[in-house]
């Protein structure tokens, strides 16, 4: 991945008054699967729509390539849109929606011909030429979109939540397809979804955002292993997450008991939140662990059992292979490694977004 | 039996089309084909060919067209506008601009006559400044106004529906391709807004080409329509054979323009009429 092709410096935007992006600050590699991901209303569509210029931020500049492009309109930037909900000129045949964006720009017909039938091969729709938008499948005409953009050879491309309306099978099969065509174009992707697990299967890199913040960037295992705020933890898959006293390094307490951990550097006494995954709690005989409750349910999701343990009165989550009984007495256990230490979020913006959430 | 039972509901309709539809048209063509004594003729449907009635005839047209294109010309920016205003109650102010059409409409061409008449108030008003007298009632321009301020929200409602169901992200399509606002308009708003266009200029065009009253309350009988035409063979006199005659001859003018409106506006969809 080489220099920094897209940078967001500073921006601000507000609708209405409402603060939609504070100060925010981003930079996208050259061929990079960045992802913005967040709960809806956290500022990630506008992002996008600010990259593609169909708005325009209150402060701050985007640099394309080395160019402000912050006022610059739609049609006169080097990138293409992967609409929501495909967005594809129903008054048009396949071919001349593929073909609209060539020849604005004047490409020769048999250049046109040529790249139709390139793109309907790359999106796996030979022969559709001549078929009408209506008699397309969502999936389909989500091909077609993507199709449509790619033709015109962009430097990026924008994906706004494109798989949002496709069915599970669907969806998984175009994040596959996806990746292949980003790996074949060699472009650079920046997609929108607030779906985590396509984020985390797709992505080089992403930003979880909220309440116009980013809140942590980085590659999927990172994001998933070492979330930085209670936030991003509960976003991204599930959490249990505590409140929780920093007693000394290596050493938390929480709802009253004390527990050895791997984290340093949060001073002595400090407020703190707790974060466990569901899948680093062992359920074992009740005295064992380091604390014990009774399983309140217990429902199989194929590949494991998710159960909810009342214990020192919060509901735990816990994923297991191993079946147990609904109202068995048991014991938890956790490795201190698998304890993750978080500051409490600062403004109380965010302790509200991490209730809702 | 639950085919015949669906079938018994459909009754009322058939009854309603037989006597208020079919029957007036075998009628109406019973008269333009026979003369006073019940006797086969052409010479009602020739009488079209009459001076005075072609002159009529292509009068009715010239301000049928010259309506319908000023009432597309005021319609189309007007729907755009209103489309694009970015107000809590869009609906209300379409509202506002279609309200006239729940009002009698001879009562609206009667209060224009009162205004456009040389002692009427835009006169009065006029003299305030000492602008000399406009002579403006039973004119041309007077019938065509009428026309105009009558069927105008015909054209507003069918445009602007069309251009409502333009969704947003299609015209951030094609600015996203690389098509500036003059391309998107022509290549994309104006295609995908052909069906309302087309509705539109049916639902003025028709009325204004058979329209009698607004001739006869604003033209003051110097306005001669192929309406005002057949209305006097009715009431006048009784000519109601030559009356139903020059009925059909419009009848298939109507028919024609409305068969040439609809291949125009195939390309786009569906005419909603």
């Amino acid at each position: 991945m080489g220099k920094k092709l897209i940078q967001l410096e500073n921006i601000t935007k507000t609708y209405d008054g409402n603060m939609i992006l504070d100060d925010l600050n981003l930079y996208v590699k050259e061929n990079e699967f960045l992802t913005l991901l967040g709960p809806s209303g956290c500022g990630k569509t506008t992002t996008l729509r600010l990259i593609g210029g169909f708005e325009t931020p209150d402060t701050g500049r985007i640099i394309f390539d080395g160019k402000d492009i912050t006022s610059l309109p739609p049609n006169e930037r080097k990138l293409n849109t992967v609409f929501q909900k495909y967005a594809l000129f129903t008054h048009m045949s396949i071919a001349d929606n593929i073909a609209f964006g060539l020849k604005i720009s004047k490409k020769s017909k048999a250049y046109i011909q040529d790249k139709i039938k390139y793109a309907l091969k790359l999106v796996n729709l030979d022969g559709y030429e001549n078929r009408s938008i209506d008699s397309l499948s969502g999936g389909q005409q989500q091909r077609i979109a993507i199709a449509r953009a790619i033709v015109n050879e962009p430097k990026v491309l924008l994906l706004d939540e494109p798989l949002g309306a496709l069915d599970l099978k669907m969806r998984q099969d175009m994040q596959y397809e996806l990746i292949r065509l980003k790996n074949e174009l060699g472009i650079t992707f920046i997609y929108v979804t607030h779906d985590q697990e396509e984020a985390l299967t797709m992505s080089d890199t992403i930003a979880v955002m909220n309440q116009g913040y980013i809140q942590q960037i980085g590659t999927p295992e990172d994001i998933y292993n070492e979330p930085e705020n209670a936030f991003v933890a509960d976003f991204i898959g599930d959490s249990n997450i505590i409140d929780g006293i920093m007693i000394e390094d290596k050493l938390v307490s929480f709802l009253g008991i004390k527990h050895e951990c791997v984290d340093t550097g949060f001073g002595n006494n400090k407020p703190v939140d707790v974060v466990i995954r569901p899948e680093d709690i062992e359920i074992v005989e009740a005295g064992t662990g380091f604390m014990d409750g009774d399983i309140t349910s217990v429902i199989f999701k194929g590949v494991h059992y998710e159960i909810e343990i009342m214990a020192g009165g919060y509901e735990w989550l816990v994923h297991t292979t191993k079946y147990f009984e609904t109202g068995s007495h048991v014991g938890m256990k956790v490795i201190p490694f698998n304890i993750q230490i978080m500051h409490k979020p600062e403004s109380s913006d965010e302790k509200a977004v991490e209730l809702d959430a | 039996m639950h085919n015949a039972r669906k079938r018994l509901l459909a009754g009322p309709y058939l009854v309603w089309i037989i006597g208020f539809t079919v029957l007036p048209i075998l009628m109406i063509l019973y008269y333009a084909f026979t003369n006073s004594d019940g006797g086969f003729t052409w010479a009602n449907i020739a009488a079209i060919a009459d001076p005075v009635h072609i002159k009529a005839l292509l009068l009715s047209l010239k301000l049928g067209i010259l309506c319908t294109i000023v009432c597309l010309l005021l319609s189309y920016p007007l729907a755009m506008i209103l489309n694009s205003l970015h107000i809590k109650h869009q609906s209300f102010v379409v509202f506002i601009f279609v309200l006239p059409m729940w009002m009698n409409f001879m009562l609206r061409i009667l209060a224009w006559q009162m205004l456009l008449s040389n002692n009427g108030i835009i006169n009065g008003f006029f003299s305030i400044f000492g602008i000399p007298k406009l002579h403006m009632l039973n004119t041309q321009g007077a019938v065509v106004f009428g026309m105009i301020y009558d069927f105008l929200p015909f054209m507003i409602m069918p445009i602007y529906n069309s251009i409502v169901r333009i969704r947003k992200e299609t015209i951030d399509a094609a600015r996203d391709l690389g098509a500036n606002s003059f391309i998107t308009f022509f290549r994309i708003i104006l295609p995908l807004t052909l069906p309302g266009i087309v509705s539109g200029i049916i639902m003025v065009f028709v009325p204004a080409l058979t329209s009698f009253v607004i001739s006869d309350l604003l033209g003051g009988g110097k306005v001669l329509l192929i309406g005002n035409v057949i209305e006097q063979s009715f009431m006048q006199g009784s000519y109601w054979n030559l009356g139903s005659g020059l009925s059909i001859v419009l009848m298939i003018f109507v028919l024609i323009s409305m068969a040439f409106m609809n291949r125009a506006g195939e390309s786009g969809g569906h005419a909603v009429w």
